[in-house]
């Protein structure tokens, strides 16, 4: 049996999760309080204008519209993402087809190309489509990630045996058939987490939003960044409005919280 | 169609068999054409929607393309010779760097030390590797405006801090030094912890006997982690470096959000304003499209320099 380790090592850790966890505490902080208190003397109870607060961010931006933005758009997003990428790792992963190892080798090639720098195309696009400002502008852009391919592949590999595939097909079963029924349901672990982390990414997503749409259709993180960006900046009206947002992604955490770190830690081994 | 196929197939491989049953000559046609098919969504929309505006924002960076020009000038290399002498896309790259290496490197110590802590035999090992992580599910936008106000040059809580240990308040925004420590800092906080868990990963697929041959060696806990630990973490931390490589030099929304009022140029002095952020105020405040893609393209070939070159010394310097 190994020993426990010492009260230094919870010591150290304590104190990193403190400070990993104090700015959402300092944001709740500031927007609890009336915009007066901007003194040097910081105080760590909250006050009582949280709500008075929240009140003034609904009446200066249209947060629940961008709330619900937010939702069908990182849901459209990871959806196509998720039912994309088992696809093609399925078939990357157990059926043999000419080019597969090409085909597969650009996947791997491509995972780390920044396609965030062909935004200006991208613009330019979205203008002759008539989406600028228009939710399709930031869903279409991104249904599939080379990313989602590669980590379902990895996955299926050993998830499922080659023998299951040949047996589902010796029945008769075509591919589309063994992929519904064998694939799916054998994906689905890492299916859920692909599916997690595209949810992530497409909520916090920030650049493309801002180029594409306006202040009257925005996601909340566009949302958040008009606040923000007045000429003078009342902090208990911002914070108030990032305390807002951070609260559907704390409630997220905690409940898939151990799914996520498996995630990151699978990701790492995996990838 | 169908019959050809099954035709050659026959003749290669079932040459002295009766002709198979229609569903059998119908899974052929499935066993061939469904893989592409499956592989086929991803292709196309990945090229469409990923590749294709990367590659045609060459073509884009050789015009003098303003937004909704119908009929943009060919200027060849034009925008690059303006470009590389254009002091204010120097000033971005060196900002883009410098917030990156403030960035990267202390950040990848930490994440080494909390992982041998997490790597302890904890009670309540998941509730500490959530705590760790807290920062990776937060919100981007909402966590630097956060930041934005701790650094505050006036009310700031970092400089009242900083106060109660006689320093004098440090104005963040103003100085070039102080704004890239703030802005590094959001980088920090941000990936310290996801970072841990990644090499965590890595050290508890170290196999155990070689740390107790090691044991019985007589070797001291610093020394097995400096000998054997971090030798065998290589691939990770190569994979941790060139990730946060190719993430650090588009750094955008930090910098955008930084500055308060809602500008994109970095600060009165371009002080804080990176390389993305550049490409940014030229497409869509300057909108000179062609300039902003000579920029894009440059940094695209920037990215995979530093990452090739980051493989490269990370791969010889853990050996």
């Amino acid at each position: 049996m190994m020993k426990r380790p010492s009260f230094a090592i919870y010591g150290i850790l304590g104190a990193f999760v403190l400070g990993s966890a104090f700015p959402f505490y300092w944001s709740f902080l500031v927007a609890s309080r009336d915009n007066s208190v901007l003194t040097g003397d910081f105080t760590l109870i909250p006050g009582g204008n949280f709500w008075t607060n929240a009140v003034r961010v609904f009446d200066t931006v249209p947060f629940w519209k961008a709330l619900g933005n937010s939702f069908l758009v990182s849901g459209t997003v990871t959806f196509s993402v998720v039912l994309l990428s088992t696809l093609a790792g399925f078939a990357f992963a157990k059926l043999k087809f000419r080019g597969r190892g090409v085909l597969f080798l650009f996947v791997v090639a491509t995972l780390a190309v920044p396609t965030q720098l062909g935004i200006i195309p991208l613009y330019m696009a979205m203008a002759e489509f008539g989406w600028a400002g228009e939710l399709e502008a930031v869903i279409v852009p991104n249904l599939v990630t080379a990313f989602g391919v590669f980590w379902m592949r990895q996955y299926l590999l050993d998830a499922i045996p080659d023998e299951l595939v040949e047996a589902a097909r010796m029945d008769g079963c075509s591919l589309w058939r063994a992929f519904w029924h064998v694939a799916l349901p054998a994906a689905r672990p890492a299916a859920a987490m692909l599916g997690v982390f595209t949810f992530m990414q497409s909520w916090n997503d920030f650049l493309w939003p801002l180029v594409v749409l306006n202040a009257d259709n925005p996601t909340l993180q566009v949302a958040l960044e008009k606040l923000q960006s007045g000429y003078y900046v009342d902090y208990s009206l911002v914070l108030a409005g990032t305390t807002l947002a951070t609260v559907p992604v704390l409630i997220v955490f905690l409940v898939l919280g151990r799914q996520i770190v498996a995630g990151v830690m699978q990701g790492a081994v995996k990838g | 169609m169908t019959a050809t196929l099954s035709k050659v197939d026959r003749g290669r491989e079932q040459a002295s068999l009766p002709r198979p049953p229609r569903r059998y000559r119908m899974s052929n046609l499935d066993a061939k054409v469904s893989p592409y098919l499956f592989v086929a969504p991803f292709f196309v929309l990945f090229i469409a929607i990923g590749l294709f505006p990367l590659l045609y924002t060459a073509y884009v960076s050789l015009f003098d393309w303003e937004i909704g020009d119908d009929d943009p000038l060919f200027i060849g290399f034009e925008n690059y010779s303006t470009l590389f002498q254009d002091d204010q896309f120097w000033n971005a790259l060196f900002n883009t760097f410098s917030i990156f290496l403030l960035s990267s490197a202390p950040q990848i110590v930490v994440a080494i030390v909390i992982a041998a802590l997490l790597n302890a035999n904890l009670r309540a090992r998941t509730g500490w590797r959530m705590g760790v992580l807290l920062p990776y599910v937060a919100s981007l936008v909402a966590l630097t405006i956060i930041f934005g106000n701790l650094f505050g040059p006036q009310y700031g809580l970092v400089n009242d801090v900083l106060g109660l240990i006689g320093i004098s308040p440090i104005d963040w925004q103003a100085s070039t030094f102080g704004s890239h420590v703030a802005i590094a800092s959001m980088v920090n906080w941000r990936w310290t912890g996801y970072n841990a868990l990644i090499i965590l990963a890595a050290m508890q697929a170290i196999p155990k006997d070689v740390y107790e041959a090691a044991l019985v060696d007589g070797a001291s806990a610093l020394r097995r982690f400096f000998s054997i630990t971090l030798p065998l973490l290589k691939p990770t931390l190569i994979f941790v470096v060139v990730t946060s490589t190719i993430g650090g030099l588009q750094i955008f929304t930090e910098p955008k959000l930084f500055e308060p009022s809602g500008g994109s140029g970095g600060g009165a002095e371009h002080q804080y304003q990176t390389v993305v952020l550049y490409l940014y105020q030229s497409a869509f405040q300057g909108f000179d499209l062609g300039y902003a893609s000579a920029i894009a393209w440059v940094l695209f070939m920037v990215v995979i320099a530093v990452a090739g070159l980051n493989f490269f010394l990370t791969r010889r310097a853990v050996k």
